[in-house]
């Protein structure tokens, strides 16, 4: 499926970041990234493995603090807010995990109503039930809802994963690696989810990935992390468009393998 | 790099107090966040039934042949001086002082401790931690603190089961062997314990039940990454907690036995 435009508010941008520097140790990760995620758009962030995607967006959503840098995330810097805002804001985000980060103590029904239950006390068992029946109907699961997370396969898993974040409403939804170890057509029901996500829930997207089909057919805009900064940016065609070899080796490896 | 033995020894030197002063700040957190609403109740008393559920079997099973067998080991020696009459009141003294908090500890850190720490490790390994974080959970709060009350007020519980259930294995024995009715036995037994005996058993019992919890969660919190990691959080909550139990016990004993 192409990718219907959604409309998207250049005008207005949901997540800004200037100069973040992360390092571990003696590793610099991150070495002075700037990105501005702007309302509506779907945003890919490619990057091979180890270079600091997923660190990326876990200071997106203050579970790594910055070393350096801003990081302003609707209108709030992340890094400075108390713990009640953070939580507050965290509401807004849903974060989709690369290893799907089910609860695997819990059926797939605890594990949709788990951050509902306990941030929305004003609901009632019904209105709880009825939202749990409506995501777990959007990613198309409604059979599961009684299995444990040990009983569904990878590409279940994701789709659960994401629809326990949209089960918040989130304004942002944070991929990290929605397609790996998916195989190519499961890869291509995942694309088409995140598109519909965007379409149905309005919201602004950040997509980490390594696969190249991915971020074709879900991104607005692509940007491309090499050794800790983004070196390119733009459209699908703009970015791979170029005669640096390091990302020349990237696009081929992706479609030769 | 120079790899002269000093090197190493104070890398391993700062290592160790690098980990302690994280230990440190570990459990000034849990002494924090325990008092600070919200509280996880329903969550805390699943956990408590799960410590009780782990460990009654075998620790009904241990506590009563630990008071069957020492009685009967005990009888021959004592019968040499003609004082199998005391038997009862030894029996009490060593399970109510000693064994009952320790042999309950002992299990509890290996069927509890170790499934808190690999529970833990393996939800921290496939980010489960940071999900419930970032969907606005105090996942120390929910995870931690919870783990760490329920093995707090349940050791102590069972450790009074374990003393009921060995005193109940030693009476079978004296029973058939010197004729003695239950109520003598209660009453030889219950002569040479104190009420400090009492005390000093069921806090020694809390300490152990708050060490169980502790280590165990510590190590699956901090547990590195891969599934190698899981494994280590459970093992290492083992072997701490044994190690540090023992520790207690000691100490514990000398301040004992300097109040008498
Ligand atoms: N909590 C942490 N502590 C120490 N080092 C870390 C931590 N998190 C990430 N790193 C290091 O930062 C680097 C980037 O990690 P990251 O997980 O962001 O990579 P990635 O781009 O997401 O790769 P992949 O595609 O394999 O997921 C790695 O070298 C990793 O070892
Ligand atoms: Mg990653």
């Amino acid at each position: 499926m192409e990718k219907k435009t959604a409309p998207i508010d250049r005008s207005k941008h949901v997540i800004s970041i200037k100069g973040l520097k992360k390092s571990f140790g003696d590793l610099d990760v991150l070495k002075g990234i700037d990105l501005e995620l702007y309302q509506g758009e779907n945003l890919v962030v490619l990057g091979r493995s180890g270079t600091g995607k997923s660190v990326l967006i876990k200071v997106i959503s203050g579970l790594l603090k910055p070393d350096d840098g801003m990081v302003n995330v609707l209108g709030m810097e992340v890094d400075k807010l108390a713990p009640a805002e953070l939580q507050e804001l965290r509401l807004k985000i849903g974060f989709s995990f690369q290893s799907s980060a089910l609860y695997d103590s819990m059926t797939v029904k605890e594990n949709l109503e788990f951050p509902l239950v306990r941030n929305s006390k004003h609901l009632s068992r019904k209105e709880i039930d009825l939202a749990i029946e409506d995501v777990l109907d959007g990613v198309g699961l409604l059979q599961t809802l009684n299995q444990m997370p040990s009983e569904l396969s990878g590409g279940q898993r994701k789709r659960i994963g994401i629809a326990r974040t949209l089960i918040m409403r989130p304004s942002i939804m944070l991929y990290d690696e929605p397609t790996a170890g998916l195989d190519p057509i499961t890869c291509i029901d995942i694309n088409n989810l995140i598109n519909e996500v965007q379409e149905r829930y309005n919201t602004s997207s950040i997509i980490i990935t390594h696969d190249l089909t991915c971020a074709k057919s879900t991104g607005d805009r692509i940007m491309m992390l090499l050794e800790g900064r983004f070196e390119r940016q733009g459209t699908f065609e703009e970015v791979f468009n170029t005669d640096d070899e390091r990302i020349k080796t990237f696009y081929n490896y992706n479609f030769t393998v | 790099m120079k790899r002269s033995g000093k090197y190493i020894v104070s890398k391993r030197l700062d290592k160790l107090f690098l980990q302690l002063s994280d230990v440190y700040k570990f459990i000034m957190r849990f002494f924090r966040e325990v008092f600070l609403p919200p509280f996880e109740f329903k969550e805390m008393v699943r956990q408590c039934y799960e410590v009780g559920y782990k460990s009654l079997a075998l620790i009904t099973l241990t506590g009563f042949i630990t008071g069957l067998v020492f009685t009967k080991q005990s009888r021959p020696s004592l019968a040499e001086f003609g004082a199998a009459s005391w038997l009862p009141s030894l029996v009490a003294i060593a399970i109510i002082r000693a064994l009952a908090p320790l042999v309950t500890a002992l299990i509890a850190a290996g069927k509890v401790g170790s499934n808190i720490g690999a529970e833990l490790g393996s939800m921290k390994v496939t980010e489960q931690i940071d999900a419930m974080e970032v969907s606005a959970t105090n996942p120390f709060k929910f995870l931690v603190v919870t783990r760490i009350v329920a093995t707090t007020f349940m050791i102590p519980i069972l450790a009074v089961y374990t003393g009921l259930v060995g005193m109940l294995g030693s009476f079978i024995n004296v029973s058939q062997n010197e004729q003695t009715s239950l109520s003598v036995f209660i009453e030889d037994a219950f002569k040479s314990i104190s009420f400090l005996d009492l005390f000093a058993s069921l806090f020694k019992a809390t300490v152990f039940g708050f060490t169980i919890g502790t280590v165990g969660c510590y190590q699956g919190f901090n547990s590195s990454k891969g599934t190698e990691g899981v494994g280590k959080a459970a093992n290492s909550a083992v072997v701490v907690s044994m190690f540090l139990i023992f520790i207690e016990e000691i100490l514990v004993v000398q301040v004992v036995n300097a109040i008498r």
